[in-house]
């Protein structure tokens, strides 16, 4: 009787050690089963979803306008103190002075991607870009100024 | 047909004939250095390759592969990187037995390589007791990972040490006892004649499943022997850290690291050499025109790819099982491989005794 | 500077005749963080264990008493990481209770099953560093093969991986993407083929059962008074999934059963994971195809304010009770947050079960616990 058991505990666990070195063996020879991604290499063919939040970025049209109002709605979302925003007043052709901003100020090195600033903006000025490669050498460059210069508010944006 | 056997034979001609014995001697000493430290240099980064990849196809990965092509010189990369290391004392270590170590790790995995036959007539020293040989000198490299362990003076290291002790003293056993299945079939301890037996086949296949049990018996046991998963105690990762290296850096880490790699060489090529007939092509039975084809294969060609292929099923077995517990380790020794191995020991002689085998 | 024999005469060191104190951790392959461990030992037999917490308190709960409480969600990611979905639901819930916000049924549904993704993500993450810490390091890779396909699945549909922020007070932040049903369905597909390897692998591998079974053993009464709850508790045999006893969301229509393990050894605990994959598969299979149309956000103010007074939400996290607990003055910000968190709990129970075991066991212990450092440290 302890002879039978004996047996049998040898030949169970010298199958489940087998059934593990067939799997592992299986994967051995079928090398399509990789999923490796090379990622350098694949720059071109990288797909990344639209809602990835890489960075936030402001939005340009072609003629070089912007939806953003300085209303600092974001800044007032932002958990972190990420954006900072700086207004000026425009002077309209009909003499009335109007908000509008000035330097819009992105820290990425404060930044966590929580999405509350795009989800506040009420003028969709500011959206999360895909671009993720944010090395730098030097921390400064981390700060980023969002509007382009030379820009100004697009037409009819309140 | 290609032979080492004649360009051996040619330069030992050529030696005797120009200088006298004793220079002549001195020379052969010489070449049979440069030829063993080169090997070990060789077999050192083809092995780390080769674990890196199997490990990393094994693993759905694709394993290194910037240096080079195919990553092929990712291990000479590394050994630079450890070449260019600082090799850190601990303060309180035993500084004379913390560098004497490695060395010592080293040394007995070079005496190692004396009796194997890496081809036809290719053997550095072909004494009469191989297998004896073998198995003293392999046992004594538990001596250099005790120092290790001692001199560093870190838990880790000492208990790493003390496991490995345990280990090596047990398993030895079992390993010595399923290689003497083939020194009791075969009635010889010395490694050529051994070979020489398996002319018509393999033990593997001629001794029925009595050779067959130890053989596996035999590569559990040296698996064990060598530190290797799943019975890696020694340096058992997630408990002990690196065990008895983790004070061990740059060179002589590699050092250490070397030698793991070189013993499983050794212990896969006398493995090959009892089972697998070493050197010796697949001969069957009266097949004259089947064994005359395999003829044409080098020996050494033979001799590389058995080795090789039992150093792939360790490196399997690695990536595959988990670790045992350090008692669980001892009973599976104990319990299971050694009264297998002995019970399994009178099969073969009764098999032998009585000429069963083919 | 010590010299040698004051320090082999420190026993804080040292440890008294015959002991050896070892630190595992903070820098160490089986805390999976940084968990400091002092460890006596005599010989290999665990005597004593006394963890050493703080190597990474953020003081979160006091950071999110300066922040808004649409905020102070994102914070919560930032403990478990790898229910970071769950702990936002959970503080979302608390901000809803307070607020008295209906949620829309689609956001409901939406919720439930990224809360079942992301446990499913986490046991799969477990799993492999389980079975990495018992030094096989195989399975590792195949179950983050199952777990990329979550991610992406999360990436696509919330922008990130790891710490989502989707889940915002009055639903979720966005509609699903358009590909989310499919790609649920090809990995509820994927999940069950090759769940059939784990079992290979690991379950049955006979190394792997000799290592887990009646090592580092919970009995019912022990795991009640640790106050250890999810699977922990679980495999001992304490009935405690959040999700059955109160119901959040909608787990109260959904059919799925409590798993429970009556060993309460760490093969118990491990059970307790897997089998709650596949419950976890079944919760996702009943929703995927029922998805009410609607909103996914309810309309709420653009400053939230709870009234004064004290809330409490629980939600189920992938490693037991999440709780969250508001006190609020009526402003915008909480007067204090308190997060009761399945970890720390759960680690209170180490040293009573892995005592007298050997220090292998301890890791195979450790790693049923399912760890999550921050979590413990917040």
């Amino acid at each position: 009787m302890f002879l039978k058991e004996y047996i049998s505990d040898v030949y169970n666990g010298v199958t489940s050690l087998l059934k593990g070195m067939r799997k592992t063996g299986y994967y051995f020879f079928h090398p399509k089963e990789i999923i490796t991604q090379q990622y350098p290499e694949n720059r071109a063919t990288l797909n990344l979803p639209e809602r990835f939040r890489g960075e936030v970025v402001m939005t340009h049209d072609e003629h070089n306008e912007h939806a953003c109002t300085g209303c600092t709605a974001c800044e007032l979302a932002c958990p972190n103190g990420t954006i900072k925003i700086i207004t000026k007043f425009d002077v309209t052709p009909e003499g009335k002075k109007k908000k509008a901003i000035d330097t819009f100020i992105y820290h990425l090195e404060l930044c966590t991607m929580c999405n509350l600033c795009i989800v506040a903006c009420p003028t969709d000025a500011i959206k999360m870009a895909q671009n993720f490669e944010h090395s730098v050498f030097d921390r400064n460059k981390l700060t980023k100024k969002l509007n382009l210069p030379g820009s100004k508010i697009r037409e009819g944006v309140e | 047909m290609f032979s080492l056997e004649g360009i051996t034979n040619a330069i030992q001609n050529w030696l005797y004939n120009t200088f006298n014995p004793s220079w002549a001697l001195v020379f052969e000493c010489l070449i049979v250095i440069l030829l063993a430290t080169g090997l070990f240099a060789i077999l050192g980064l083809v092995l780390v390759l080769m674990e890196r990849k199997v490990a990393a196809h094994i693993q759905i990965r694709l394993g290194p592969n910037r240096v080079g092509p195919g990553g092929m010189f990712q291990t000479v990369a590394d050994t630079l990187k450890l070449i260019m290391k600082e090799g850190l004392t601990p303060d309180l270590a035993d500084k004379f037995l913390f560098n004497l170590a490695p060395f010592v790790v080293m040394i007995v995995a070079m005496l190692l390589l004396a009796p194997i036959a890496f081809a036809r007539g290719f053997q550095i020293w072909d004494l009469n007791i191989g297998v004896l040989y073998v198995s003293a000198i392999s046992s004594l490299s538990v001596i250099g990972i005790l120092m290790a362990g001692w001199a560093s003076n870190n838990k880790y290291s000492l208990l790493g040490a003390m496991r490995s002790g345990a280990q090596i003293v047990s398993y030895e056993l079992s390993a010595g006892l399923s290689v003497l299945s083939i020194v009791v079939l075969s009635g010889s301890l010395q490694l050529s004649d051994i070979i020489a037996s398996q002319e018509n086949g393999w033990w593997l296949f001629k001794g029925h499943i009595p050779v067959i049990i130890s053989f596996v018996i035999f590569i559990i046991a040296v698996t064990a022997e060598t530190n290797r998963a799943p019975f890696d105690l020694a340096e058992a990762e997630s408990e002990l850290t690196a065990g008895f290296h983790t004070e061990y850096s740059g060179m002589r880490f590699a050092l250490f690291f070397l030698a793991e790699y070189i013993n499983i060489f050794i212990v896969c090529a006398i493995g090959a050499t009892l089972f697998l007939g070493g050197w010796m092509p697949l001969h069957i039975g009266h097949w004259q025109a089947f064994n005359h084809i395999m003829d044409y294969i080098p020996s050494s060609i033979w001799f590389m790819g058995k080795t090789f292929f039992l150093i792939f099923l360790i490196m399997w077995f690695r990536w595959t099982f988990p670790r045992l517990r350090v008692d669980q380790l001892l009973n599976l020794e104990w319990k299971y491989l050694l009264p297998i191995s002995m019970f399994n020991l009178i099969l073969v002689t009764v098999i032998a005794i009585l000429g069963w085998h083919f | 500077m010590y010299t040698q024999t004051e320090i082999i005469k420190d026993t804080t060191v040292n440890g008294s005749e015959g002991e050896l104190v070892i630190n595992v951790g903070p820098q160490h392959p089986a805390t999976h963080g940084v968990l400091h461990l002092v460890i006596t030992l005599n010989g290999e037999t665990i005597k004593k264990i006394e963890p050493h917490l703080g190597y990474i308190h953020r003081s979160i709960e006091k950071m999110c008493e300066s922040l808004s409480y649409r905020q102070f969600i994102y914070v919560t990611s930032r403990m478990d990481y790898l229910s970071s979905h769950i702990n936002n639901l959970g503080s979302a819930h608390c901000v809803e209770k307070g607020m008295q916000i209906e949620i829309p049924a689609r956001a409901k549904v939406i919720r439930v099953l990224m809360s079942e993704l992301t446990r499913i993500a986490s046991h799969e993450l477990w799993l492999g560093a389980m079975a990495m810490d018992l030094g096989a390091f195989t399975p590792f890779f195949y179950a983050f093969r199952e777990r990329e396909m979550i991610n992406d699945i999360m990436e696509e549909t919330c922008g990130a991986r790891l710490t989502m922020n989707y889940m915002v007070p009055g639903g979720v932040m966005y509609d699903i993407h358009p590909d989310f049903q499919q790609k649920v369905k090809a990995f509820v597909k994927q999940f069950k083929e090759k769940v059939t390897e784990y079992d290979d692998l690991v379950t049955n591998n006979i190394i792997f059962q000799n290592r887990m079974k009646g090592v580092g053993i919970l009995s019912k009464e022990d795991a009640v008074s640790y106050g250890c709850t999810g699977p922990v508790a679980r495999g001992s045999g304490v009935s405690c999934d959040i999700r059955k006893i109160f119901p959040y969301e909608i787990y109260d229509t959904v059919a799925f059963d409590e798993v429970l393990e009556t060993a309460g050894d760490s093969f118990a605990r491990y059970m307790v994971r897997v089998r709650e994959m596949h419950q976890s598969i079944r919760i996702i299979e009943q929703l995927i195809d029922n998805i009410p149309e609607g909103e996914y956000q309810a309309k709420t103010k653009a400053v939230l304010k709870l009234p004064k007074g004290e809330f409490y939400s629980r939600v189920e996290t992938a490693r037991g009770e999440f709780g969250v607990y508001i006190v609020s003055e009526g402003a915008t910000t909480p007067y204090r947050i308190k997060f009761r968190s399945p970890g720390f709990s759960n680690l209170s129970a180490l040293e009573h079960m892995a005592k007298g075991s050997k220090l292998g066991d301890l890791m195979a212990t450790m790693g049923t616990l399912d760890l999550v450092i921050p979590d413990i440290d917040r």
